[in-house]
């Protein structure tokens, strides 16, 4: 058994290195988190020609190795650690073919650090559109390196890849460029003072405070009579390091590189000019949210339709074919409607992953961020809180950890502290199933009601979450140094392994994570439904057989007014009666409490809650959605489910922050309690507040 | 009046002047944003902010408060 060759994936953002990555791991890859900080950590298995493996890790983007956010530092971090699992054997640095000056700022770098680093020129396909030729010949001498033409999205050059990492030991570790140039005198003092030490580690050291073995920062300014420099001095000293590189990969593109702009045409000249102008900019924008709300209630109607009644009629089938007792109850009536709660919403949740997904291969996310600074900018936030502002409408708690690419400290906490507001998948199944039961199935103006109510819905959610950081902005007294500074990549058509992929995985991730907490909290709350203290509960047959009038009661039956009764006097039923009072001015019932309280573990739970309880006090075969429809107000009389009530709901679920694990996300990155419980209760607070002043003007 | 790239018009081009370094964010320099280098306005937002720029051939796009801070030369 031979060992895995470790390689890392190494590469500036949106060089493809996530399609060479995919090609070169397929389906075997796992997603995780790095211990201790909450950036995904992306693994795979790689099969070699002869028999042979490689892990191979796809680390975070970046532009250079002086990190400016942690994603960045994760990728400094591992090279400057000999020590660490995943240290490479050998590092991949994916560049593109249109960018390569840029991108080679980056391998340099790297190249210094005395690591076997091989080259991909990624892209290749798009070299004869571009007129652009190479020597690879003089670039492998040049950068003492091996290079791999790669194209991912026409999987060519991929085999030639593998065949290099499998060589890695033929590759020179000597640095193509010698930062220690850059001061000579200053170097030479390092070099003195630490004998046993990679110069450029040092220097990487010095400059950003990472700890390696047991020199760090600290133990430099003590040690050796060593004098380091004022953090001045050392930007300078930064700024020359970049120009000295620049210098060398521009005197290496004009004997290496070719441009023959005869041969050139440019699509992204022509886009821009529609896609980023001051009015059709905006517009296409505009449209671009529409088609996708529309498509995702229009599209997903069909499969959705079919996993409801499929899961009714399984719970149907379980519970005539198994044996009749609590065990089978527990299935038919706890677990399956439970689950049935989460899976049906899975193709809405795939189909927004896989339009973001769209946006953002496709470079048209950019051009967003773009459009959206200046307006941003005046509610306290800055073009780049957009992308953390659209993820949102997936997940929360991926949207807080995208708020990392904000450079200014009070911008990403304020996009922090708002994004809760924007509408996460998680409220979507909330949302559908009220919207079904109180807004009328009709078209206005060619656009169906339902899904234009989802959308002002959507829309709600960003405004409160602009409002909000308007006034954050004005309350909040940080300063902090702000700057802004975003690629303009080409535009490319989306890779379809890549889309599938996100797709698969994000839904997944989804799925498995709420998964978890559902089913719990399904199991739960069956229990607490079926089984109640003291007499009223276990004789509940008689109380209510003996008070049955048949006459009176005309259109219920015995059964149901049992399973009804034994519903009030369980310990879901007491506990819901004691929150009664709260809830009531808002329009709902106890059961909706219940619902609305295990919604704080995670809002998707709502509907499963609901689920599992009315099945308890039902036989038949009903989807949720009748079953909602059918249940009458205890106190007002008529449906529970009005449009006065359908709209207070809506408007709780919109403003509440109901998510445990959105709270924990924003503990951990803003490292302080006082955020995450200031969102819990402001938000709850005003959703509470917006609701009841809506019940009560609409009933 | 000092000329900066604030001040280009859509299409224009110049070329980066020596500047005091410690006000550029070190990132807009590893971009490509370096003296000697061509720069050209593509395109601009509503107010002309942000500015989306072509670099040494690379694109990006900057707030007009850093725009202010680059002098340029035209050509």
């Amino acid at each position: 058994m031979g060992k895995q060759i470790n390689v890392s994936l190494i590469g500036n953002p949106n060089t493809g290195k996530t399609s060479v990555f995919n090609q070169l791991t397929g389906l075997n890859q796992q997603v995780g988190n790095y211990p201790g900080i909450t950036v995904e950590k992306k693994s795979g298995v790689c099969k070699l020609p002869r028999g042979l493996k490689a892990h191979i890790l796809d680390l975070p983007g970046t532009y250079s190795l002086n990190a400016s956010s942690l994603d960045e530092n994760v990728v400094i971090e591992l090279l400057l650690n000999k020590n660490d699992r995943d240290f490479p054997d050998v590092a991949v640095v994916i560049s593109d073919v249109e960018n390569l000056k840029r991108n080679l700022l980056l391998f340099t770098q790297i190249k210094d650090l005395e690591i076997p680093t091989i080259l991909v020129i990624n892209m290749a396909d798009r070299m004869v559109r571009k007129g652009i030729s190479l020597d690879i010949g003089i670039l492998e001498a040049k950068l003492n390196t091996k290079i791999a033409l790669v194209s991912a999205r026409k999987n060519t050059g991929i085999e030639e890849l593998k065949e290099m990492i499998l060589n890695y030991r033929q590759i020179s570790t000597e640095p193509c460029l010698h930062a220690s140039i850059m001061d000579p005198e200053y170097f030479g003092r390092l070099r003195k003072a630490f004998p046993n030490q990679s110069l450029y580690k040092l220097w990487l050291v010095i400059t950003q405070d990472v700890n390696f073995g047991n020199v760090n920062r600290h133990s430099l300014d003590n040690g050796n009579s060593f004098h380091t420099k004022s953090n001045s001095d050392l930007k300078r000293l930064q700024q020359k390091e970049t120009i000295l590189r620049y210098q060398f990969i521009n005197g290496l593109l004009k004997e290496g590189l070719k441009v023959d702009l005869k041969s050139a045409t440019d699509l992204r000249i022509r886009l821009d000019r529609i896609l980023t102008h001051r009015v059709w900019g905006y517009v296409i924008f505009f449209m671009v949210l529409l088609l996708i709300f529309q498509a995702i209630y229009n599209w997903s109607s069909y499969p959705m339709d079919f996993i409801d009644s499929t899961f009714a009629s399984l719970s149907e089938w379980t519970k005539n074919m198994m044996p009749a007792g609590p065990f089978t109850n527990l299935i038919s009536e706890g677990i399956i409607p439970g689950l049935g709660g989460i899976v049906i919403f899975i193709p809405q949740i795939a189909f927004l992953f896989f339009f973001i997904s769209l946006l953002e291969e496709s470079g048209y996310m950019s051009r967003v961020v773009f459009l959206m600074d200046r307006i941003m900018r005046r509610f306290g936030l800055s073009g780049k809180s957009v992308v953390p502002l659209v993820s949102g409408t997936a997940c929360a708690i991926p949207a807080v950890m995208a708020a990392r690419n904000i450079e200014n400290w009070k911008e990403r906490l304020i996009t922090i502290l708002v994004v809760p507001f924007t509408t996460c998948s998680a409220r979507l199944p909330v949302y559908l199933i009220i919207i079904a039961l109180v807004i009328p199935d009709e078209s206005f103006l060619g656009f169906n009601l339902q899904g234009l109510t989802l959308m002002l819905l959507y829309l709600l959610g960003f405004g409160t979450a602009l409002v909000s950081a308007w006034i954050l902005n004005k309350i909040l007294k940080i300063k902090s140094k702000s700057y802004f500074v975003i690629e303009m990549p080409n535009y490319k058509l989306p890779m379809v392994k890549n889309v599938a992929i996100n797709v698969v995985e994000k839904t997944k991730s989804f799925v498995l994570g709420a998964g978890k907490i559902i089913l719990a909290i399904s199991i739960i709350l069956w229990v607490l439904a079926s089984y109640g203290p003291g007499d009223s509960f276990n004789n509940a047959e008689e109380i209510v057989t003996s008070t049955y009038n048949a006459e009176a009661d005309l259109d219920s039956d015995l059964e149901e007014e049992i399973a009804s009764y034994k519903l009030e006097h369980s310990y879901i039923g007491i506990l819901g009666r004691g929150i009664e009072p709260a809830v009531t001015p808002l329009g709902y019932d106890w059961k909706i409490g219940i619902a609305i309280v295990s919604s704080f573990a995670a809002r998707e739970v709502f509907v499963g809650t609901l689920a599992t309880i009315y099945s308890v006090g039902s036989d038949e075969q009903e989807t949720i959605k009748n079953r909602m429809a059918a249940e009458v107000n205890p106190i007002l009389g008529g449906p529970l489910f009005t449009f006065a009530s359908g709209i207070s709901l809506l408007l709780f679920y919109a403003f509440a922050m109901q998510c445990m694990s959105t709270l924990a996300i924003v503990k951990k990155e803003t490292n302080s309690w006082k955020w995450p419980i200031l969102q819990l209760v402001i938000m709850s607070a005003f959703a509470y507040v917006v609701a009841l002043i809506a019940f009560q003007l609409l009933k | 009046m000092k000329l900066t790239v604030a001040h280009l018009q859509r299409g224009q081009r110049g070329i980066i002047k020596e500047f005091i370094v410690d006000k550029i964010p070190l990132k807009l320099l590893e971009m490509g944003c370096l003296p000697g280098n061509l720069v050209e306005l593509v395109q601009t937002a509503p107010f002309r902010d942000p500015m989306y720029l072509n670099i040494n051939g690379s694109h990006l796009a900057i707030r007009k408060e850093t725009a202010l801070l680059i002098e340029i030369e035209l050509i």
